[in-house]
This record gives structure tokens, C-alpha cells and sequence, in this order.
């Protein structure tokens, strides 16, 4: 079963931009108390979707230049990537079903 | 027992919210053995878990974190059995004898409903608000605080909320203004007390803001002084808003509420609807805390009790 995966900023460009599969980044941080909830979530969101997907999760206090990158000013923040092409900007907790919703209907 | 409908069954007790009224309404019901749906649209907990630390709450000395306290109600209330959807409500249909749900996920119906949909953060209606919300513009200080270090910070209201928030912003700001419209706080005292001593906090009295201006992020606020009618640009690097909240109730039809639309009830958290019954925040009532919302669920389950099974 996938699970998702924690990278630095260095892994980006590979894992998230290069990515053939599109890819589901979750910025989140240890002191975020809505992140805590995502987490379950995204972990089921990756079983359901298996190899279609990737969910990866990025830490802004690890990763400051990525998430300033990317605009990232309230977490949980999730973007969904495609082709290194950034599809959707999701901002705060989401349902499981929201979230699938978005992301069928991009990928 | 009243059939199915549609193939679906029909709950004993339908709880609108999983925020402490709606959780404890749950275990109760549960404990009484009735059949119990939780629909929620967010996460568990409710608006406590936005909070960084539930300090007032008896049986724990040294506080707890707002979502370990919702995770924690939410595994209480599972524990006994109680089911949770997590949907959005559309339409609330509670005139019946059987009360129809109507959510993003389907259609629920109960004999009994509990209403403990809490509130909503109010907006100010100005220009920029919208577009600039997650981008600089955050109602939860716990959560987006830490983005803010050594920065700039408007805090909007003057109540407790704006208050508690701004002295916890202080851990990573450089500056905060506090902008309130009126020249004195509605905040409990010894937040005051703090708040107006606290170096990095500059309160703006008699302010209100007009637009939240930025491109692709929060830049600057246009704030006017009401006093001299004099309009001046604020450089910020974020805002947080804290000016007031109202009731979650725009899918309900038919309860009789006040002017604001908080729910109206008596004592034992009965709506005008027999029935229907309104717990926590969302209700009418003097004070809108965590225990008096645990204490209108437990009210309001045993009153569903009651209802379903006269004595």
C-alpha cells in the first residue's frame, strides 16, 4: 500500500517536479494542529490511489524556501502538481471526499 | 421503530456538528442507547481545536491542546459507538415527525435532531478579504502564526479572541497593531492588562480598516482612523481577524431565533420544533465556552431520550 512520503527541499525538483505520476504535496509543520488531522486523511487518500498518485508531505520549517516558493502562508496547504505544472492550491483541512473530488477532476 | 426510508436507515438521534455539544450529545445518546449519526463538515472538535491551549476546562491542571482535546472527544464518542459522517449540510428538513438531512454525502434522517453547528468566523465585507484570505489574511493564529517570524502582524477586534490571539502572535512577530474600532476593549481584564503593557503590541484606537491591498499576497492595510476621519496605509506582513463570529444555522428553516440567528431555546436546549434541539454555541445563551457546550449536549441527548421514550 503507498503511503506518503516526507522529502526535503532538495528532493523537490525529483520527486514532486520530475514526477511521472501527479503528485498531492502537503505542507504542514509540527506546531499546525489542522495538520495533525490531514494527516489520516492523506494517508488513506494515498492507499486509495495507489501508483496513480503520489502524496508527498513537506515541512515548512525544513523547507522555508520551498514553501515561500509556492506562496504557502497557512497550513495545511495542499497543491496538487502534474507534469511540474502546479493544477490546484488546496488551503485548510479538507474530507477525505473533498479531496478526492479535486483531484479526480484535475488528474 | 419507524421503516427505512429510501433504504436508509433512520437514526434515533442526528447530531449536526462534532464540536464538544455535538460530541458529548453523542456519548450521551450512545450511553442511553439510542442509534446515533454525527455529520461534520470540518474536523472533530469544533472550533476549540483552532486553539492552541483549552485552559479552562476542569479535570486537566495544566490545560490541554485544542485538537488533542478534539481528537480526544472524537475517540470518546466512537468509543460508544456513535457513527460520524463527514459531510456538508445542505438542508436541514426538521418539521417532520422524521427530520431529512440533506448533505454533500447523501440524504440522513433521524428522529431526533441536535443542532451543534457552532459559528462561523465573521468577515469585515471589505475589499481584498476574499482574495487575500490564505495569503496573508488568516483567522487562526495557532495555525499560521509561526509564517510571520520577526514580521508585521495587524490583529483585527477587541475581544477576548483578538486579544488571546495577538498575546500568542507575540511568541513570533516583531510588531503587532491591534486594530479595534472602539477606544476601549470588550477583552476580559487581565488580557487587557497584558495586551496593553506588551512591548511589541501597538494598539489602533478608534480604527477601522477599509481595504486588505496586495497582489499576490497581503501587502498593506487601508485603515481610517474614525476619529479624524483621516485614511493612512498599514504595511503588514499578514492579518489576523478576530471580529466576532455568527451562528452556522443558513441551512436551517422554521426555528425560531434571535436577531443575530442564534437558535432559541429553554433551558432544557428545546427548539420551537418538538424534536429539535440546539446545543452549544449556536444557541442563544450567556456564555460560549467548551463546558457549557459539553453541558447543552448532554442536556440535549438526554432530552432526545425523553422525547423518544416518555415516561
Amino acid at each position: 500500500m503507498s503511503k506518503p512520503i516526507e522529502i526535503n527541499e532538495q528532493q523537490f525538483q525529483e520527486k514532486v517536479l520530475d514526477s511521472r505520476e501527479p503528485v498531492l504535496v502537503d505542507f504542514w509543520a509540527d506546531w499546525c494542529g489542522p495538520c495533525r488531522m490531514v494527516a489520516p486523511v492523506l494517508e488513506e487518500i494515498a492507499g486509495d490511489y495507489g501508483e496513480k498518485i503520489k502524496v508527498v508531505k513537506v515541512n515548512v520549517d525544513e523547507s522555508p524556501a520551498t514553501a515561500s516558493r509556492y506562496g504557502v502562508m497557512s497550513i495545511p496547504t495542499m497543491i496538487l502538481f502534474k507534469n511540474g505544472e502546479l493544477l490546484s492550491t488546496i488551503v485548510g483541512f479538507r474530507q477525505k471526499e473533498e479531496l478526492k473530488k479535486i483531484i479526480d477532476s484535475n488528474i | 421503530m419507524p421503516p427505512d426510508i429510501e433504504g436508509k436507515k433512520v437514526y434515533d438521534l442526528l447530531i449536526l456538528g462534532a464540536g464538544p455539544a455535538g460530541l458529548t450529545a453523542a456519548i450521551y445518546g450512545r450511553r442511553a442507547d439510542l442509534s446515533v449519526l454525527v455529520l461534520e463538515q470540518m474536523t472533530p472538535g469544533g472550533e476549540i481545536t483552532s486553539s492552541d491551549h483549552l485552559d479552562n476546562y476542569p479535570g486537566f491542571p495544566e490545560g490541554i491542546s485544542g485538537v488533542d482535546f478534539g481528537l480526544s472527544l472524537e475517540k470518546q464518542a466512537l468509543r460508544f459507538g456513535a457513527e460520524i459522517v463527514f459531510a456538508s449540510i445542505e438542508k436541514a428538513d426538521v418539521l417532520g415527525d422524521i427530520k431529512k438531512i440533506s448533505t454533500s454525502g447523501g440524504d440522513f434522517y433521524g428522529r431526533t435532531v441536535v443542532v451543534a453547528t457552532g459559528t462561523v468566523p465573521n468577515l469585515l465585507g471589505v475589499p481584498g478579504e476574499e482574495l487575500l484570505r490564505g495569503r496573508g489574511i488568516s483567522f487562526c493564529a495557532t495555525c499560521d502564526g509561526p509564517f510571520f517570524h520577526d514580521g508585521k502582524v495587524a490583529v483585527i477586534g477587541g475581544g477576548d479572541a483578538a486579544v488571546k490571539e495577538a498575546l500568542y502572535l507575540t511568541r513570533f512577530v516583531d510588531q503587532i497593531y491591534l486594530i479595534h474600532r472602539r477606544d476601549k476593549l470588550r477583552a476580559v481584564s487581565f488580557l487587557q492588562d497584558q495586551i496593553l503593557r506588551h512591548p511589541k503590541v501597538q494598539v489602533l484606537w478608534d480604527t477601522i480598516v477599509k481595504s486588505f491591498d496586495g497582489d499576490q499576497q497581503l501587502e498593506k492595510i487601508t485603515i481610517e482612523n474614525l476619529k479624524d476621519s483621516t485614511t493612512s496605509e498599514l504595511p503588514v506582513d499578514g492579518a489576523f481577524l478576530y471580529v466576532g463570529r455568527i451562528p452556522n444555522t443558513s441551512f436551517l428553516n422554521g426555528l425560531e431565533t434571535d436577531k443575530q440567528g442564534y437558535i432559541i431555546t429553554n433551558e432544557e436546549t428545546e427548539t420551537s420544533v418538538p424534536g429539535v434541539f440546539a446545543a452549544g454555541d449556536v444557541r442563544r445563551k450567556f456564555l460560549r465556552q467548551v463546558i457549557t457546550a459539553a453541558s447543552d449536549g448532554a442536556v440535549a441527548a438526554m432530552m432526545a431520550v425523553d422525547f423518544l421514550e416518555p415516561i
